[in-house]
């Protein structure tokens, strides 16, 4: 209970200290959102500071950084200067999409990963083994991006999958048919995602489980003429769960972050391309508040992973 | 054709004999194929008699390991042929080695790695009778309390982990799993090594208790040639993947024919006596 309260503090304070980073940064970075109407003749200079001091931006550093953290006791997250409306109604529907998509693919590259690399550590050295650690070089040395280019391209000249964003249009009301539709659509994001990070949590399952197999507690458990698949999943990777667990904490943590840029490319209305969109346009609140939730979900990661380890180890619990 | 049937009367006699056993290793990787490679077993005969403890001794990568896994079934030999019992375990099906793995059990030398660190004391004695399917349900925890009080540690500890028992107190659990199968043959590979002397001799004492109850034959491996040498009646001697000396643990202690005995011999005695010389000094 002590040792929650203490990381409940330790989160907090992160996150304050990635507020101010993501503020210092940002009052670096030159130009504002308003910039631009200043090439404007027809925006004179008096409508411009007085726009600037509607938002309040035309206020020193800790004032701003004041009034941004009351909006966010608010729970309104500051103020989009594009969007006209509280960060925190942007950032609802976006999060959403941008969890459905990293959930499933989440999900999904580690339900494969998981028994693959308890396989091939089973297997070590033969030619499945040797093949498929071929496989996930191969595919970590191509880039996200290609992957998603030829799958859109497949997409395009098969006709067999909707090419990017979320819903097709006139999809229909019934529950159903939308939930179809949203699952056609996530084949490609998710296909991308999950072929991007399988090949490490690949490795690094294989490699844990190797690792675990050379336990003299394996060799005892053979000599007593155990079957393989208890071996492998009863003893194994039991013991080799340690460092993978810790791996799915990170990537719990990267859910939001994970796969912005697939977002952008493959057109999902995530978290993606409304970072590459307000980055751009200098709409600083907004950046703030994925940068914000971004680190919320690294907190929780971690958290959880640190929960899991303590459930799964005895040794620990003992202490 | 005199020396075919003399074997074939040793392996009958023998509880566990080899024949020309031979095994390699050979590094891995892509490029390495047949580059060079390890012998660890080189044309091993080798014998058992029923009921008896042999010592194999030998120096750190000699070969005792590996002869014990090839002998436990941990590991195929590439040549030559183990005897088990009058049978063939070399090359036997999965199914026949199955029936012959509970009657060859292994006591490791590692005791904290060789126990589950996730199970309980009584579920690590009683895995090897999960495996097997020999018993079920709350019969597993009752023969698991047995076997812990027949290796003289209490019942009352079923419960706790591993790690927190000393390491004399998990080389006994090591020994009541190994028991717990009714096996014939036990290897005890390095296992009383790692422990103080008076533990040493504690557990020594309880093998050669189990041994009179069960009619067990040992195998015992060791680098310490003094230790075994007074439980031992036969001792065998291994270097370089090779047996180099094998006979009656007497005749081996007092008149050693090979040169590597000879020296394996005297760096124990060497030992002794700056042992002594170092605790007379002491005293006076």
């Amino acid at each position: 209970m002590k040792y929650l309260a203490r990381r409940f503090v330790h989160g907090f304070l992160l996150l304050i200290g990635v507020s101010l980073l993501c503020f210092v940064f940002s009052d670096l970075a030159p130009g504002g959102f308003f910039d631009e109407m200043k090439l404007n003749p027809q925006v004179s200079a008096e409508t411009i500071a007085g726009i600037r001091a509607q938002y309040g931006i035309d206020q020193p550093f800790p004032v701003r950084y004041l009034r941004w953290v009351q909006s966010v006791v608010r729970g309104e997250w500051g103020y989009s200067f594009a969007y006209n409306s509280p960060v925190r109604n942007l950032l609802g529907t976006r999060a959403r999409n941008t969890l459905i998509l990293a959930t499933v693919a989440t999900a999904l590259a580690w339900l494969i990963s998981v028994p693959l690399g308890v396989w091939l550590a089973s297997r070590a050295g033969k030619w499945g083994d040797r093949a498929c650690l071929a496989g996930t070089s191969l595919l970590t040395s191509v880039p996200e991006i290609v992957l998603v280019l030829a799958l859109l391209g497949f997409a395009v000249r098969t006709h067999w999958l909707p090419v990017g964003g979320m819903s097709s249009v006139g999809s229909g009301t019934v529950l159903r048919e939308k939930a179809v539709d949203l699952l056609l659509h996530l084949v490609i994001p998710t296909t991308v995602l999950v072929l991007a990070s399988l090949p490490i949590l690949v490795r690094h399952v294989r490699s844990s489980v190797i690792e675990a197999l050379k336990a003299p507690f394996i060799q005892a458990a053979r000599a007593h003429g155990i079957s393989q698949a208890r071996l492998l999943f009863h003893y194994a990777l039991p013991a080799a769960a340690k460092p993978l667990i810790s791996l799915f904490g990170l990537s719990v943590a990267g859910l939001l972050s994970g796969g912005l840029l697939v977002e952008v490319v493959t057109g999902w209305p995530g978290l993606g391309p409304l970072l590459l969109e307000s980055s751009m346009s200098k709409d600083i609140y907004v950046v703030v508040g994925i940068v914000m939730f971004s680190t919320l979900f690294m907190i929780f990661g971690n958290l959880l992973a640190d929960l899991l380890l303590f459930v799964a180890d005895p040794r620990v619990r003992a202490e | 054709m005199s020396t075919d049937t003399a074997a074939g009367l040793a392996r009958n006699s023998a509880l566990v004999s080899t024949r020309e056993l031979s095994k390699q290793y050979r590094p891995a990787g892509w490029f390495s194929r047949n580059s060079f490679a390890i012998d660890a077993l080189v044309d091993v005969n080798f014998e058992i008699p029923r009921g008896s403890v042999t010592a194999l001794i030998g120096e750190s990568g000699s070969g005792k390991s590996t002869l014990a896994r090839c002998l436990a079934m941990l590991e195929e030999p590439d040549q030559g042929e183990i005897y088990f019992d009058g049978q063939k375990i070399t090359g036997a099906t999965a199914r026949d080695m199955a029936l012959l793995r509970p009657r060859v059990q292994m006591v490791f030398q590692d005791s904290a790695g060789a126990l589950n660190p996730r199970f309980s004391a009584a579920e690590i004695i009683a895995e090897p009778l999960r495996i097997q399917k020999w018993e079920t349900g709350e019969k597993l925890r009752e023969r698991a309390c047995e076997l812990m009080k027949e290796v003289g540690l209490s019942p009352d500890w079923a419960d706790r982990r591993p790690l927190e028992f000393s390491g004399g107190q998990r080389q006994r659990l090591g020994i009541a799993r190994a028991i717990a199968l009714r096996p014939a043959f036990l290897i005890l590979d390095e296992s009383l090594s790692g422990l103080d002397l008076s533990t040493q001799a504690q557990i020594l004492n309880l093998l050669l208790d189990l041994q009179a109850a069960h009619s067990l034959t040992y195998l015992v491996i060791s680098h310490d040639i003094g230790l075994v040498g007074e439980v031992a009646d036969f001792i065998a001697v291994m270097y370089q993947g090779k047996i180099v000396e094998h006979g009656s643990a007497e005749r081996v202690l007092n008149n050693p024919r090979e040169v590597y005995t000879r020296q394996l011999l005297n760096s124990v005695r060497v030992v002794e006596t700056a042992f002594r010389a170092a605790h007379a000094g002491a005293g006076r």
